[in-house]
Formats: C-alpha cells, sequence, structure tokens
C-alpha cells in the first residue's frame, strides 16, 4: 500500500541524522563575537552596540549556513529559532542591566543615613548636602492616602463583579476596569487637574495628587482581587451557605479570608506601581524642598518629581545630578522591596488546595 | 513498512523518580499488542519511550535498549525527531490542531517534510482519511475547523493525521478512554483494519477492549505505590485471558483488585 | 479544608432545610445583604461615573479651548495657545506619537515573543523562573529611572548608531542625521521599546504557558522539531494573545510621560528624519509646557490629553475585545 514517491524521499538510516555536537552553537557563539570585535576594530566603530548588533547578526547567520550544510533545512531552521529566541533575549538583557547597574553605581554615591533623613532645605543646586526626607515623606502619605480611596472601592467591585455580579451592569464594570488599566497616569492627571484645580478652584496639594493615583489603582486592585476571589473554590460558598450563614457573612468570613493574601499581594503590587508614578504629580502637587507635612495644603515634595527636579536643575552633572541618582536608587529600592515583600506573602498564604 | 520493537533492560525516570523498571519484550510487526494494568502501573510512560516521547515531560529519562529492527532508539546520534516520525502515536484526548482545517491536520506531518505537489498532497489526505474511515463523514467538510467534528471522529482525524506520514509504528495510549461506545467501536474496527499495515501498541484500561483487538498482551504492575512498574507478564492475549502463568494477572483480570 | 478551621465564628447550626439554603443562596433578603450588596455594585457604578466624568471633565475644559483655537485644532502646526488670537493644533503631537509608538512596537514586539518563548520553551526550568521573576520586577521600574537612564546611558551610545544610519542610509531621508543629540524620536522610540517589553512579555508568557500540553504533543508525535512545535501549535494558539499583548503594550508607549519628555529634545515641527530633533508626542508635550502655560495653555494642554485619553481607550479596548473573543473560542474547543 506504501507510497512509493513518499518513501523514496527519506533517507536510508533514517533515525540517524547527522548531528552537530552539543559545542557547535558556543562555538559559532563564540567566533561570531570575535569576528563582531574584529570588524568594528577595523572599520574604527566604537560603539559597544555595534559590535554587538554585527556579532548578533554574524551568529544567526553562521549557525543556519553551517547547520543547513551539515543538518538539513529543517535543523537549521529550528538552529536559527533557538539562536533568534536567545539573541532576543541577550539584547533585552543588556538594556535592563545596564539601568540597574547604572542606579545602583551612581546612586550609592551620596545615598546614606543623612541623606535620607534630612530635607534639601535651602541647599543650592550646585553644593553638596541635603537629603530626601521630605521626599520621602511626601510620597508616603501620598501613596498612603491613594491606597486609603482605591482599596475599599477596588476590592468591593471585584467582590461585586465574582459574588453578584450578573447582566449587562456587569459586564459593563469589567470591560471599563480593563480600559482603565490603560488610562496614561497623565490623563488621569489631567482629569483631576479640570475637576479639582480648574472647576473647584483648589490649589495645589499632596491630595490632588493622591485622586489621580487612586484612578491608576483602583482598576489594578479589582483586577487582582478578582482573580483570587474566582480562585476560592464554590465549594466553600456553598457549605458556609448552607450552614445558613447569610452571604454578606460567607464572603466577609470564608470568602475573603481564603483569598487575603493574594489580596494583599495584588493591592502591595499596585502600590508598587503608582509610587513611582510622575506625570500626575507633576500636574497636581508639584514639588518643594522643604518639609510639607500636610497633604491637604500647598506642594509637597515626592520622590518621583524630587528625581525630576533635581534632573532638570543639574544640567547633567554635579551634586544636584548625584541626588537624582541617589532618589532614584532609593524609589526603585521602595518598589523592588514591595514587589519581594508582595510575592513572598502570595507564595506564604497561597491556598493549599493544590492543584 | 511494520517493523519489530526488541526493548530489553529498559528503566524511566521522572527526576531521580524510577517509573518503570527492568521492562524487556518484543512487539511482532503487523500485530497488535495491548498493554493492561492498574493506573500508575506505568503503562502509559512505557508506551511513551517507544517514540521518544518520555524525554520531553521535564525530568523524564530512559535507560535501556529499544530496538526498532536492527537500530537502537537510544543509541548515539539518534535524532529524536526523526524517531517520533518512524514511530507515530495517537493520545488519550483527541488532539486536532485547533485552528487548523480536517485537510490540513492531515497534511500536518507531510508538510514537515518537504514540499508536495496539491495532487500528490490530495491523494494522501484522501488515503489517509479513508484509512481512518473518516473520509465519508468529512469528504465534504475538509476545509472547516478540525476542532468542529465530534469526539470519536477527531480521534479518528488524529489516527489519520498519524497514518498520513506512513510510521512504522502506531503508538495508542488509551485512544477511546474519552469516547461514547460507538465511537469506541468504529476505532476498533479500525485498529482491526490497520494492523494489516502497522505495527500496533495499545494501552488500554478496558480489558474487554485489550480481549477484542489485540493478539498478544503485556500485563504491568507495581508492588505499592511508589514503588516501580513493571512487566508481569506478555503472552497471546488468549492465553492471557484464559490460563495466564502469574496470579497477579489472573486477580487483576478476574477483577479482584485494580 | 483548612478553611473551615480558620473559621471559627460559625455556630454549629443544625442542618438547615433545604428551603433554608436556597433562601440563603439568593441572598440579598436581609438588611446585612443588601448594605452589602448596596455597597459593592455601587463600587462598581462609581467606576463607571469615574470613567464617565473623566471624559466629561476632559471634554468640557476642551471645549473650552478648542472654541477659542483660532487654527485648526487638528490639523495646526501652531502651538501657541497664549498668542492673541489663540492658535494651536495637535498634529506634530498626532505624528510625534505615532511615530515613536511605532518604532517602539516594531522592536519590542518581536524581541519579547522571542523572550516569552524563550521562558516558556527554550529555557531551562530554573532560568526560565529567574527571568520571568526578573521580568516582572523591571515591568515595575518607574518611568523616571527610564527616562533618567536614558539621558544618561541610553542617549551617548546612540551616536554610534546614528553615525551608521546617517552614513549608509542616510540617503532615504528618514535616517538623516545632521549631528545633533541623539534625541530624536528614534531615541524615543527605542527607549520606549525597552520600557514595553516587559508587559508584552508578561502577557505572551502567559499565553504559552495556556497552550494545551496535547497540542504540543500531538506535534512533537509528528516528528516535528522544537520550533516546527512552536509554529504549528504554540503560536496558532498564541496569536491573539500575542496582539492584545502588543496593544497594551502600544497603550502603554502612547501615555508615556516622563521618559520621553526627558530624553526627547522637542520642537514644534514635523521633520522627516527620525534622527534629527523634531515633534513631540501628547503626553511630553503635556508635561513639558504645563509649567509655563497661561490659564488658556492649560486648557489647550487638556484637549491634547482628551485626545490621547480617546485614542489609548480605542486601543486598549480593542485589546480586550480580542482577548474576550479568545476565551470564547478556546472555552468552545476545551
Amino acid at each position: 500500500m506504501s507510497n512509493a514517491s513518499l518513501t523514496d524521499q527519506r533517507p536510508p538510516s533514517s533515525l540517524r541524522g547527522a548531528t552537530l555536537p552539543k559545542w557547535f552553537a558556543w562555538a559559532v557563539a563564540a567566533g561570531a563575537v570575535l569576528l563582531g570585535l574584529g570588524i568594528s576594530f577595523a572599520a574604527g566603530l566604537d560603539s559597544s552596540i555595534q559590535w554587538a548588533l554585527i556579532a548578533a547578526v554574524l551568529f544567526v547567520a553562521g549557525s543556519y549556513g553551517i547547520s543547513a550544510k551539515v543538518e538539513g533545512r529543517r535543523q537549521a531552521k529550528d538552529r536559527t529559532a533557538t539562536s533568534l529566541v536567545w539573541v532576543a533575549f541577550l539584547l533585552a538583557i543588556i538594556p535592563l542591566a545596564s539601568l540597574i547597574w547604572t542606579t545602583v553605581k551612581r546612586g550609592v554615591k551620596v545615598l546614606d543615613g543623612y541623606f535620607l533623613t534630612h530635607s534639601m532645605g535651602y541647599v543650592r543646586d550646585t553644593e553638596p548636602g541635603g537629603g530626601i526626607y521630605h521626599a520621602i515623606l511626601g510620597t508616603l502619605e501620598q501613596v498612603g492616602i491613594a491606597t486609603v480611596i482605591a482599596v475599599p472601592i477596588g476590592v468591593l467591585t471585584a467582590i461585586y463583579l465574582v459574588e453578584y455580579g450578573r447582566g449587562k451592569l456587569a459586564k459593563a464594570v469589567t470591560f471599563f476596569v480593563d480600559v482603565m488599566t490603560g488610562i496614561p497616569s497623565i490623563v488621569a492627571g489631567l482629569f483631576i487637574l479640570s475637576l479639582w484645580i480648574l472647576i473647584l478652584d483648589m490649589g495645589y496639594s499632596g491630595f490632588a495628587g493622591s485622586m489621580a493615583l487612586a484612578i491608576l489603582m483602583i482598576p489594578v486592585v479589582v483586577r487582582s482581587t478578582e482573580e483570587m476571589l474566582k480562585l476560592v473554590p464554590n465549594e466553600l460558598r456553598e457549605a458556609s451557605l448552607a450552614l445558613g450563614v447569610p452571604k454578606w457573612r460567607t464572603i466577609i468570613k470564608v470568602v475573603l479570608p481564603t483569598s487575603i493574601g493574594g489580596i494583599t499581594t495584588g493591592i502591595m503590587l499596585a502600590i508598587a506601581r503608582i509610587a513611582g508614578e510622575t506625570a500626575p504629580v507633576l500636574l497636581l502637587v508639584w514639588v518643594t524642598n522643604l518639609i510639607n507635612a500636610n497633604p491637604f495644603k500647598d506642594p509637597q515634595a515626592s520622590l518621583p518629581m524630587y528625581i525630576y527636579l533635581q534632573f532638570i536643575n543639574s544640567g547633567g552633572q554635579g551634586a544636584a545630578y548625584d541626588r537624582a541618582w541617589a532618589a532614584a536608587l532609593t524609589l526603585i529600592a521602595f518598589i523592588m522591596i514591595l514587589n519581594l515583600v508582595a510575592r513572598g506573602i502570595a507564595r506564604w498564604k497561597a491556598p493549599k488546595t493544590g492543584r | 513498512m511494520a517493523k519489530r520493537i526488541d526493548v530489553s533492560g529498559l528503566n524511566a525516570y521522572y527526576g531521580s523518580f524510577l517509573a518503570i523498571e527492568d521492562i524487556s519484550m518484543t512487539v511482532e510487526p503487523r500485530s497488535v499488542t495491548a498493554f493492561i494494568g492498574p493506573s500508575g502501573c506505568g503503562k502509559s510512560t512505557f508506551l511513551r519511550t517507544l517514540n521518544r516521547m518520555h524525554e520531553v515531560t521535564p525530568g523524564g529519562r530512559v535507560d535501556g535498549k529499544v530496538m526498532l529492527d536492527d537500530e537502537n532508539l537510544y543509541g548515539p546520534g539518534i535524532d529524536p525527531v526523526a524517531v517520533r516520525r518512524e514511530v507515530g502515536m495517537v493520545f488519550q484526548r483527541p488532539n486536532p490542531f485547533p485552528t487548523m482545517s480536517v485537510y490540513d491536520n492531515v497534511a500536518a506531518g507531510l508538510r514537515l517534510n518537504g514540499r508536495y505537489k496539491k495532487s500528490e498532497m490530495d491523494d494522501v489526505v484522501e488515503k489517509s482519511l479513508k484509512g481512518a474511515n473518516l473520509w465519508n463523514e468529512v469528504k465534504d467538510r475538509l476545509n472547516k475547523p478540525g476542532s468542529g467534528l465530534s469526539g470519536g471522529q477527531q480521534q479518528r482525524l488524529c489516527i489519520a493525521r498519524a497514518i498520513a506520514v506512513e510510521p512504522n509504528v502506531l503508538l495508542m495510549d488509551e485512544p477511546c478512554s474519552a469516547l461514547d461506545p460507538i465511537s469506541t467501536l468504529a476505532i476498533e474496527d479500525l485498529i482491526g483494519e490497520l494492523k494489516e499495515r502497522f505495527t500496533i501498541v495499545i494501552v488500554t484500561h478496558n480489558m474487554q477492549q485489550a480481549a477484542r483487538v489485540s493478539d498478544r498482551t503485556a500485563f504491568f504492575n507495581l508492588a505499592a505505590v511508589g514503588q516501580p512498574g513493571k512487566l508481569i507478564e506478555i503472552d497471546e492475549t488468549e492465553r492471557i485471558f484464559s490460563n495466564p502463568s502469574v496470579q497477579a494477572t489472573e486477580d487483576y483480570i478476574s477483577g479482584r483488585f485494580g | 479544608m483548612d478553611i473551615s478551621t480558620q473559621n471559627p465564628t460559625s455556630p454549629p447550626t443544625p442542618q438547615p432545610t433545604e428551603a433554608e439554603a436556597k433562601r440563603a443562596a439568593r441572598g440579598a433578603t436581609r438588611p446585612g445583604d443588601r448594605i452589602f450588596v448596596g455597597l459593592s455594585r455601587g463600587s462598581g457604578i462609581f467606576v463607571l461615573v469615574l470613567m464617565g466624568a473623566i471624559a466629561a471633565f476632559l471634554t468640557y475644559r476642551a471645549s473650552i479651548a478648542i472654541s477659542k483655537d483660532e487654527a485648526n485644532f487638528f490639523t495646526s502646526f501652531d502651538w501657541n495657545p497664549a498668542g492673541v488670537p489663540p492658535e494651536f493644533g495637535i498634529a506634530v503631537l498626532a505624528f510625534g506619537t505615532v511615530v515613536s509608538s511605532i518604532i517602539a512596537m516594531a522592536i519590542a514586539v518581536p524581541i519579547a515573543v522571542g523572550i516569552a518563548l524563550f521562558i516558556t520553551h527554550y529555557a531551562p526550568r530554573k532560568l526560565g523562573g529567574t527571568i520571568a521573576f526578573v521580568v516582572d520586577l523591571l515591568a515595575a521600574v518607574p518611568s523616571i529611572v527610564y527616562g533618567l537612564w536614558g539621558v544618561l546611558v541610553l542617549v551617548p551610545h546612540l551616536n554610534g548608531l546614528y553615525g551608521w544610519l546617517d552614513t549608509y542610509l542616510g540617503w532615504t531621508g528618514v535616517f538623516e542625521w545632521s549631528g545633533g543629540p541623539a534625541r530624536s524620536l528614534l531615541a524615543v522610540g527605542i527607549l520606549l521599546a525597552i520600557m514595553i517589553l516587559p508587559i508584552i512579555t508578561n502577557v505572551s508568557r502567559e499565553v504559552f504557558r495556556q497552550v494545551p500540553r496535547m497540542h504540543e504533543e500531538a506535534a512533537l508525535a509528528l516528528g516535528a522539531t522544537r520550533w516546527e512545535v512552536i509554529r504549528m501549535s504554540v503560536l496558532p494558539f498564541g496569536r491573539s494573545g500575542i496582539i492584545s499583548a502588543s496593544m497594551l503594550g502600544l497603550g502603554r508607549a502612547l501615555g508615556e510621560t516622563m521618559a520621553v519628555a526627558m530624553v526627547l529634545s522637542p520642537t514644534f515641527d514635523i521633520n522627516a528624519s527620525l534622527l534629527d530633533a523634531g515633534g513631540g508626542t501628547f503626553a511630553q508635550n503635556i508635561a513639558s509646557k504645563f509649567n509655563e502655560a497661561s490659564p488658556m495653555g492649560r486648557d489647550a494642554l487638556i484637549a491634547s490629553g482628551l485626545v490621547l485619553f480617546v485614542i489609548t481607550l480605542l486601543v486598549n479596548g480593542a485589546a480586550r475585545m480580542i482577548i474576550s473573543r479568545r476565551k470564547e473560542y478556546s472555552g468552545a474547543n476545551a
């Protein structure tokens, strides 16, 4: 029955393809890097980006060519895909590693106890000294108020969507929460600007910024809480309801405690996301060099705006520039710690239902 | 086409856990060999070592020898991709490619292996679908998605897909466990026809099915949970079901455990 | 199971009758239930009202500005809202926003898909997990820090690339470079690409991870190489996911403010070359001009913000539509 034309296309020993050794990819990679460096040197190119790109192209082309010769077209394609995926990974790692490295290297220069515990006061841009105490205070207050506004609304909305929501209203809420996730932060800032500052004629204040940050935070809280509530098995709800416990008490006493770990994680990730927001703060809070502990009146400093201010005033060097990097390092550290703690909680409180 | 499989001293691991231990057996060409045994005894794992699919599971590792006629599948320089082309497989749940049409599903394996003229391809697709007893049901909707067929039709589509590349051996991992009785019957009939052309190995939970379709039956068992699975015996199906040489086999077949 | 032990407050009640259980399940009959439902539904409605309010207030302020605009708001190349008469338009901003986002997408999408595949299908398991974690963390780096890094590290490093592009591709006009600092739309596009990499990677990774194992095994069992498995089962399954991931990334790129404001040296002008100063983006323009804006200028900026809002709304809405359609599609086949 066998179709002769098909069988004939197979190589005689069909199981044993010519295979290049395992070190082949490494050898080609090393060759490509050397050749890339050589070409760059010969052509007088000095940018590391250029020789890296040349090396990457050589690597992909070289491994395809050799493999196509030895192993055949299919294997060569497979190898090309593998090399491209590796190249993509390396291409992405380089800038990201550089970002972290630069921030840490530049940031540790002036980052110390003094820097964290003093405000700028009347330190001039060109002078060393000063610190970010006022900015940390402002960021904590603004983010804190935003959290107090956003969390109840976000969690309740999620409860509505998971436990009660049926029909058109729930669909609309789900859709708009999703869309809200994508609102640019500057637009949220403009909204509070037009409502609070231009129409109600209030001045700059930390609170105005908090409201914009809350707008950015709500959808994140809703989405993560929703996901967590959906993970709670229905059997638990039914078990409680079947005992005659009212639904609202079931939610508060059974559903929420079961998912509290995940909800906390989601909230902390949301906080981490808004803590670095600059644009709305720029429009609504502005910045000051002095300590302003009252978030409801007058401009207040915050870490992102502090970085921005020091950066524009520095002209790319000097004391203000160092301070900008040190504040950036502080901000990144703060956000990373929030992230790590959030993930720790998620792991520690993970529902032990065993999937 | 059909080739003999000769396994000797085969162990398979998941990480450091030994899942099946020291299996040796011969599978005759142009016959149906059924693997039976309680859950977790390693019969599916063993089946997947026969086309080197076991090693795609994270931590999966095999030692021992599997001879396909005169070539060791685990020998040096053997390309697992080529092995899987020679040893086709049908899975427990029908798994046609959801984004492909019926036609493209059958043609998928051939397209990997070079270019065919449209007419050649049409011929192979038609012949494979006929071979899987599916042609009459789908010939008018070859361009509809394969996932739109019924479960039994999907499974026969998967069989057509597997035989389209003309493998030497066809492995079937509980091919009927997700199907209704009528579809099961259709597949069993089909197995009877396919054994004219292929070496067939089938894992099944259903002992009546093993008795109905297979020429030889292998019984696998494990001493306890956490212990490796072992081959207890392999013999003519008739003997296994009437007069097995090991007590455990008789206990299992007569329903005393498992 | 350990929930019942965590819940010591529920008293041991006698087995309720079926009718009681049903009533309880229906809920919203007791005052407690009514209040709770009201609160949670109220929050949901609040979210809708909030979205409406954002649109309404932006539109209101924007209409004040646009009604006084003597130039065509959509086609004018000027931005002089404080002038007499005020003349301003968003043509330059629209151009800059679209061009920088296109550059960002062209760079970021293939690389992000590559990284996602690397994590799910190529890297050893542990390495994949670590990378996924690092990518998660990088998604959290604030844009102001990206901006700082962009100015200090990225822009100087781009000089070589700019020179090279000018030498070999300068004749196209698009890559002509007159030698100023590399703070043009191309630099912005590259920086945006780096910034949106994490989100596109994360979403695509999730989608690739959901590809049913049995589809991949089907391809493997036919004798497919790893790349063929990806092409036959992973990419077709993940296509709509990649599209929506890209659109989420696009949404981010369109609205990115601080990093662009720090890196771009803006001119209110459209320049055919991507390497020379020229253009601006909606968000960048708002941040850069806000501080010195007159009352009229603020309203004009709000008007441009409204346009940005509408664009991101459309992009994100489309992305969500695609995702939800995919759910129905894969659900039908599960």
